[in-house]
């Protein structure tokens, strides 16, 4: 998630939700995503809500498994509180951040307290992030052991001038190592890599695709790289040190990601998502494109509680005195009405491969399907039997396709 | 102490031999306003406490630019020996755009002062005005100023005002309107050389209206000179083009104050004021007579303006179209050669296609509509006025590309033309001559003024100087270069209208009438230009140029690729959500041409040539 929290109303300090975030809630999954907020080093291209030891302003690391146990605590009562029936957790995603830069206990003792809370739900699907370089193989079994069932690793690329470039310190030849090790502890790999990097080319990029289909990760993903503002890689852009990323240069990058991906059978479930099959599709993010309920644990961490968003104090410090004080940490959220959630409904739901029923679109958006087909933008087939799917080029294209979904 | 009058003459029964009317011609910047106010202090008529830096201009335009565009007429008193005169000082405008106006100044006088830059020399401007003053027998008396400056080299130009109007260097008057230096002796050759004007007292009054101002206050303020006769307060007088009648309310003369007088005789300037709103009932170069005793014949040389350029006026915010007419009529009060007529634009929406004497009268109305008005407007490319003939004998009359016949065969296409006189260091001659030979010139003559500049004569189509010839002029030339035209009449020319393509559709606003050579440039630039300004559609845009159906040159802007955020979760929602509202604001301020969405500010970058690549976008 980008740093900036949006410009949104108050949110409570006693947490409690308005009425209607409980309607329906029987329908939507439920899923905890704990934020780990540190890293060891700042990426030059990481706008993410998180620090290094030097910018912790006096919160401490050891104490940051209390902290988040505390607002997991927290937030099953003010759910009862606010009406959402009980609901065990299907997910738990733990993201940063480095999580793995934490002792695995503190990641297993925040697990912990979210299946006394709630409980899982079977085959609850449970990840961390992890950086190939601050993981060894005993952290993964403990993790293991302790209930996690899956472990993405941010790997960005297999080629070293690339890694420098995005800042990152593992060496590439670790990757297949964390990989085995996952794998020998029993659990699920996701590979992430990102590419647009200054300075990398098509040619690299195959390299990385091709080293990460070596792997036979269950899961990829590809991110364009974002060159977000205030970054130390915005700053070299501008400075012209560094050139900015070609949007043609992304598209073939893409589109060869795609290729070798599907060739080595994996398939695209969203815009940037691959998977060996459906059960090894990421369902906790799955829950984001569905608007299904989660509440995200930790600074900064953004919630979404039937139709309502909100997102806690950014920094560890303050963070931590909301939630010593049994405050709730949300410093804005949004109340969605009708038509904002039907706006977020279209625009996530078009990102992924089941897409959105064209009868449940309003009249422009069904209207706008004709011409998005010409333009070869959304599978033909598909739309025939009553579906809007987007086709490779319109993967590519998909926020162009929203706003003609969104017409009026 | 200066040489004050002591009893100066009094309006309305002034002997006309103590009257001298004259004018300055002078280029823009080299002091005539300063000069014309330093004669106002010596005079005495505006006090040092009054004195604002140039008076006469009354424009913020005209201050801020330094250049005249309405006249005004001063009366001074100067003194001579132990005669008290009365001097008409008549401001005349100062561009070529305005050479009609300038004639009528002209021959409301009896001398001019040639004022010249002691650094810089004669420019082509003043040049052709002192054409013009010499064609109507002004006596002239040359004058060099700004003589305290450091570069002023006054023998050298003194020689050449010497070679150009004939007696010796000595002649010329050496003057600081700056300083006052030289500035009373130049009144007194005024008084000295300048012929007292002649008329007949007992004929039915003729009056010549050489300027027309409209004052919000006090309705149209016409500035006449008296030929014959008298006119008087409360007097009906008759406009001789119109034959309509007016009752003069007041009549003065201007000191510079309007200031009320018992009426205006022989060889006298002075305003009247009859009540009518609009400076189009009371035209420069008309005759004015009393109605009771109407004069048979009018004075020679009136003419009706003629517009030479045409331009669409846009409002840059769409809205602003009803300010945008309001503005225009108000204008029109006070500009008589403004004529507009409402027109719509694909690519620019509401706007009106006007008709100007030239581009400096073109920029200076955009510039009043956007200083005095407030409102942000584009112009299309200016055009002039082709007279088409199809195969089928018609003739059209073309002001706008969009006119242009399309449907019959044209036999054929003619062009108004000017002579063109270009005054520069004689190094740069070949450059001038490159320039004007690309533009379809052909030379007349060039003549050597002085020993190191030339005056450079060419015969040339107005379309191709309406086309930023005079930015070329400038820039080639270091600025050193001056510029002047005047209609010479009409050409047949091989011109063919090309029409720029948008996916198949056209885009009005870039049709432009020009020759069959130039063309292929024409929308070699227009496609290129708009390539870079037109953002990339999710589908490939073909951008062509036309003549008639007939495709002289192709860009196309390559499909989009990518327009997606990779990465979607939690937090990313309300972010993504948020830019998608924006742009969908963004949307709205969107030009269609067919399917192809292009932002307004693309469409005004092309026309105005501004061509900041697209891609600083996001």
């Amino acid at each position: 998630m980008g740093s900036a929290l949006p410009l949104g109303d108050p949110a409570p300090l006693d947490g409690l939700l308005p009425a209607a975030a409980a309607v329906g809630a029987h329908d939507r999954a439920f899923g905890v995503y704990v934020h780990v907020p540190f890293c060891r080093v700042r990426c030059g291209y990481c706008d993410f809500n998180t620090y290094t030891a030097g910018e912790l302003r006096g919160a401490r690391q050891v104490d940051y498994a209390d902290h988040a146990i505390a607002e997991i605590r927290m937030s099953r009562r003010m759910l009862e509180a606010s009406g959402v029936p009980d609901r065990r957790a299907s997910t738990v995603f733990f993201g940063g951040g480095t999580p793995t830069l934490l002792p695995a206990d503190d990641l297993v003792r925040m697990l912990g307290a979210v299946r006394d809370e709630f409980g899982f739900d079977e085959g609850a699907e449970v990840t961390t992030e992890a950086n190939p370089d601050s993981v060894g193989p005993d952290d993964l079994r403990r993790l293991a052991d302790g209930g996690f069932t899956r472990v993405s690793f941010g790997m960005q690329s297999a080629v070293p001038h690339v890694l420098a470039a995005l800042d990152r310190t593992h060496d590439p030849a670790r990757v297949p190592l964390v990989v085995r090790w996952a794998r020998d502890a029993g659990l699920d790999v996701s590979l992430d890599l990102i590419y647009g990097t200054p300075g990398e080319s098509l040619r690299d990029w195959r390299r990385s695709v091709e080293a990460v289909v070596e792997e036979r990760p269950d899961h990829v993903s590809a991110y364009a790289l974002i060159v977000e503002e205030g970054t130390k890689l915005a700053r070299q852009i501008r400075r012209g040190e560094l050139a900015t990323p070609s949007d043609d240069l992304e598209a073939d990058m893409y589109e060869l990601a795609d290729d070798l991906l599907a060739a080595a059978g994996y398939e695209w479930y969203e815009v940037s998502n691959w998977a060996t099959d459906a059960a090894q599709r990421s369902r906790h993010n799955r829950g984001y494109w569905r608007g299904d309920d989660w509440w995200g644990v930790g600074p900064g961490a953004h919630s979404h509680v039937g139709g309502v968003r909100w997102w806690n104090a950014k920094h560890p410090a303050a963070y931590a005195e909301r939630v010593t004080a049994e405050l709730s940490p949300a410093v804005g959220r949004e109340v969605l009405d009708a038509g904002t959630r039907e706006t977020e409904r279209v625009l996530l739901l078009t990102r992924i491969r089941e897409g959105i029923r064209i009868e449940s679109l309003h009249a422009g958006g069904r209207h706008a399907v004709a011409g998005l087909i010409a333009d070869g933008l959304v599978d033909a087939k598909a739309a025939l039997a009553g579906v809007l799917t987007l086709t490779r080029r319109g993967r590519l294209l998909a926020d162009a396709v929203v706003r003609r979904l969104l017409e009026e | 102490m200066s040489p004050r009058a002591a009893n100066p003459p009094v309006p309305a029964a002034t002997d006309p031999a103590l009257i001298r009317n004259f004018c300055i011609i002078a280029h823009i910047d080299h002091g005539k306003s300063t000069l014309a106010d330093r004669m106002l202090g010596i005079t005495g008529v505006v006090s040092d406490r009054d004195m604002r830096a140039q008076y006469l201009d009354r424009m913020d335009i005209e201050r801020e630019r330094g250049i005249t565009i309405k006249s005004q007429a001063v009366r001074m008193p100067w003194q001579v020996g132990d005669t008290s005169f009365a001097l008409n000082m008549i401001d005349t405008p100062g561009h070529v755009d305005f050479s009609y106006e300038v004639s009528r100044s002209l021959a409301a006088c009896e001398g001019a002062i040639l004022l010249v830059d002691a650094a810089q020399g004669i420019e082509a401007q003043t040049l052709a005005n002192l054409y013009l003053a010499l064609e109507n027998d002004l006596e002239i008396i040359p004058v060099l100023n700004k003589i305290d400056l450091p570069a002023a080299e006054p023998e050298k130009y003194a020689r050449e005002l010497a070679d150009l109007i004939g007696g010796s260097p000595d002649d010329v008057l050496k003057v600081s309107g700056k300083t006052g230096v030289g500035v009373e002796e130049l009144l007194d050759r005024v008084v000295e050389r300048i012929p007292a004007p002649v008329g007949r007292a007992d004929a039915p009054a003729r009056a010549m209206i050489f300027d027309s101002v409209y004052d919000s206050y006090r309705g149209v303020v016409t500035y006449v000179r008296m030929v014959d006769g008298h006119l008087n307060p409360r007097e009906r007088i008759q406009m001789m083009s119109t034959r309509a009648t007016h009752e003069i309310l007041e009549i003065g003369v201007s000191a510079p104050e309007p200031t009320p007088t018992k009426g205006l005789g022989v060889g006298e300037v002075g305003y009247l004021i009859t009540g009518v709103k609009d400076v189009r009932q009371s035209k420069v170069g008309d005759t004015v007579t009393t109605a009771a005793k109407a004069a048979t014949e009018a004075l020679p040389g009136y003419t009706e303006p003629l517009p030479m350029v045409f331009s669409g006026l846009y409002p840059i915010d769409g809205s602003d179209y009803p300010e945008l007419r309001e503005a225009l009529d108000k204008l029109k009060l006070s500009d008589a050669a403004l004529v507009y007529e409402p027109e719509t634009s694909v690519a620019l929406g509401f706007g009106f296609r006007a008709g100007f004497l030239g581009l400096l009268h073109l920029e200076i109305v955009t510039e009043r509509l956007r200083r005095e008005f407030g409102l942000d407007i584009i112009n299309t490319a200016p055009s002039v006025v082709y007279e088409v003939t199809t195969e089928d004998r018609k003739t059209v009359t073309v002001t706008n590309p969009s006119e242009f016949p399309t449907g019959a065969k044209i036999s054929e296409v003619r062009e108004p033309m000017v002579r063109a006189a270009i005054l520069a260091p004689k190094d740069y001659v070949g450059t001038i001559m490159e320039l004007c030979q690309s533009r379809r010139g052909t030379l007349l003559g060039m003549e050597y003024l002085g020993e190191d500049r030339v005056e450079i004569r060419y015969n040339m189509p107005l379309g191709e100087i309406v086309f930023d010839f005079f930015d070329q002029l400038k820039s080639k030339t270091a600025g050193y270069a001056s510029l002047d035209y005047e209609p010479t009449g009409d050409q047949a020319a091989d011109l063919v209208k090309v029409d720029i393509l948008l996916q198949g559709e056209q885009v009005d606003a870039f049709s432009a009438i020009v020759h069959r050579d130039k063309a292929y440039a024409y929308g070699v630039l227009m496609t290129g230009r708009l390539r870079e300004l037109i953002p990339r559609q999710q589908f490939e845009v073909p951008i062509q140029a036309a003549i008639g159906a007939r495709i002289i040159a192709r860009e196309s802007i390559r499909a989009m690729r990518k327009d997606v955020l990779a990465k979607c979760y939690g937090g990313d929602i309300t972010r993504k959500r948020k830019l998608l509202e924006k742009q969908k604001e963004g949307k709205k301020r969107m030009k269609m041409v067919g399917r192809v969405e292009v932002p307004q500010e693309a469409f005004i970058a092309a026309l105005s040539g501004d061509t900041e690549k697209k891609d600083a976008k996001k």
